[in-house]
């Protein structure tokens, strides 16, 4: 069963065309690896999947809510976002920006020191977001979408600061969520690894040139 | 609406907490700013004391401009500003628990304020003690504002530049207000139509927020 749905799908910034007439379905429990160059509309595109854009043309649902109507608010609190800016508030601790979070959407906050432990911060519990590696913040993302468990992780540049060990875990973490029926979609634009068993959508100035 | 409002502002004031952003460079500001007024007006105590009124209201002014700066920079940067849109919060709550923080800290620093013109412009102590609620109330419609401000010049790549420029016609009146309660109070004229235009203000600034805030925070 298709989670999302894009149908012909303009977006643009002003009057220049971030996504180009985009069509695109995704299905269930599947992994999908987002590639091609820098600029080509891979951020744009996983934005709009978390109804952070607006379409101005074209249709598409995304877990059953519209993009072109204010349900697309609604999405936003059923994804997982992991954007590669940081996404933390810096002078919080890892726990704290967690915690908050976790109130915000009323999940259980005794997941958040497990998850903490589970992407190796369990010594970096009451650290400053600021005085965190990039590495590091990476792994509080990965920490934050544990929390979360999302049906729909929409991950950006994924792998980017990470050490071969967080790496690895990043790739556990996908292959896990898409085995527990959630749909991981990640932007990419070095090879994707082959640990990490995914469809690939191939972009082109603005649009989806092959799904495969 | 009240609970995002209550997580928010915990979160704003526990970020105070940690950076003391407001202890060790909002307060000194404003004492410093406080000083050189004093200075400027020169050693007769008693023009100190009929223009402390305004020159306290200025100096409040100018450090709400500090504290809606750095309670707007929290959030902006992009990848912090999509993690909170991404939390799908009440759009109105954020706008009051923003305002709650802002208003706890702004309280604060014009309290200190207020006994520094005691010190610095000789106004009388009780004449402080007694404006103490029509400065809260002051604050709070500062505060209200200035959410609103902070918001809409944070847009901006030159926001610290393009927040005095919007707000400060804005807080004219407010400033204008609360500097004729103080000075009413000193010199015990009517005050009741200056404590009306800030209720009314902080009223129409709230409700503005509470409706419009999503929509602004969306633009």
């Amino acid at each position: 069963m298709a989670i999302a749905s894009l149908r012909d799908i303009v977006v643009t910034a002003g009057t220049f065309p971030l996504l180009a007439g985009v069509n695109l379905e995704l299905e269930g429990a599947t992994s999908y690896v987002v590639t091609g160059p820098n600029g080509v509309g891979k951020t744009s595109l996983l934005r709009l999947l978390a109804g952070l854009e607006a379409p101005t043309r074209g249709s598409g649902h995304v877990l059953n809510f519209d993009l072109a109507t204010t349900q697309r608010r609604q999405v936003r609190r059923n994804v997982g976002w992991l954007g590669h800016e940081g996404s933390f508030y810096d002078d919080l601790s890892a726990t704290d920006n967690l915690l908050f979070a976790a109130r915000a959407l009323r999940l259980d906050v005794a997941l958040v020191a497990p998850a903490l432990e589970r992407v190796g911060l369990g010594g970096r519990l009451r650290t400053p977001v600021k005085l965190l590696s990039a590495g590091q913040r990476r792994r509080l993302g990965l920490a934050w979408l544990l929390v979360r468990r999302p049906q729909l992780w929409l991950l950006d540049e994924p792998y980017a600061s990470l050490d071969d060990a967080g790496r690895d875990l990043m790739s556990d973490l996908i292959n896990h969520a898409t085995a527990s029926g959630a749909t991981v979609v990640l932007s990419s634009h070095d090879p994707v690894r082959r640990d990490v068993v995914a469809s690939h959508i191939e972009m082109r100035g603005g649009r989806i040139e092959r799904v495969g | 609406m009240m609970r995002t409002a209550y997580l928010v502002a915990l979160k704003d004031l526990r970020i105070e907490l940690r950076s003391r952003v407001l202890l060790w460079q909002v307060l000194p500001f404003g004492l410093m700013a406080l000083v050189l007024c004093g200075l400027a007006v020169g050693p007769d105590a008693r023009q100190q004391s009929r223009i402390a009124p305004g020159l306290f209201y200025l100096v409040v002014t100018l450090v709400a401009l500090l504290v809606i700066n750095r309670s707007s920079q929290i959030e902006s940067p992009r990848g912090t500003r999509t993690s909170l849109l991404t939390l799908g919060l009440d759009a109105g709550g954020v706008f009051l628990g923003k305002a709650a923080a802002m208003l706890v800290q702004l309280f604060a620093t014009a309290t200190a304020l207020l006994f520094g013109t005691t010190v610095l412009l000789h106004v009388p102590v009780h004449a402080a003690l007694v404006t103490l609620p029509i400065v809260l109330l002051a604050t709070a419609t500062l505060s209200a504002a200035g959410v609103l401000y902070g918001l809409v010049a944070s847009s901006s790549s030159s926001s610290a530049t393009l927040l005095p420029v919007l707000a400060l016609p804005a807080f004219a009146p407010i400033l204008i207000a609360g500097e004729r309660s103080f000075s009413s109070l000193i010199s015990a004229g009517s005050l009741s139509r200056w404590v009306l235009l800030l209720i009314f203000s902080l009223v129409a600034y709230g409700s503005i927020g509470v409706l419009l805030y999503g929509a602004l925070e969306e633009s």
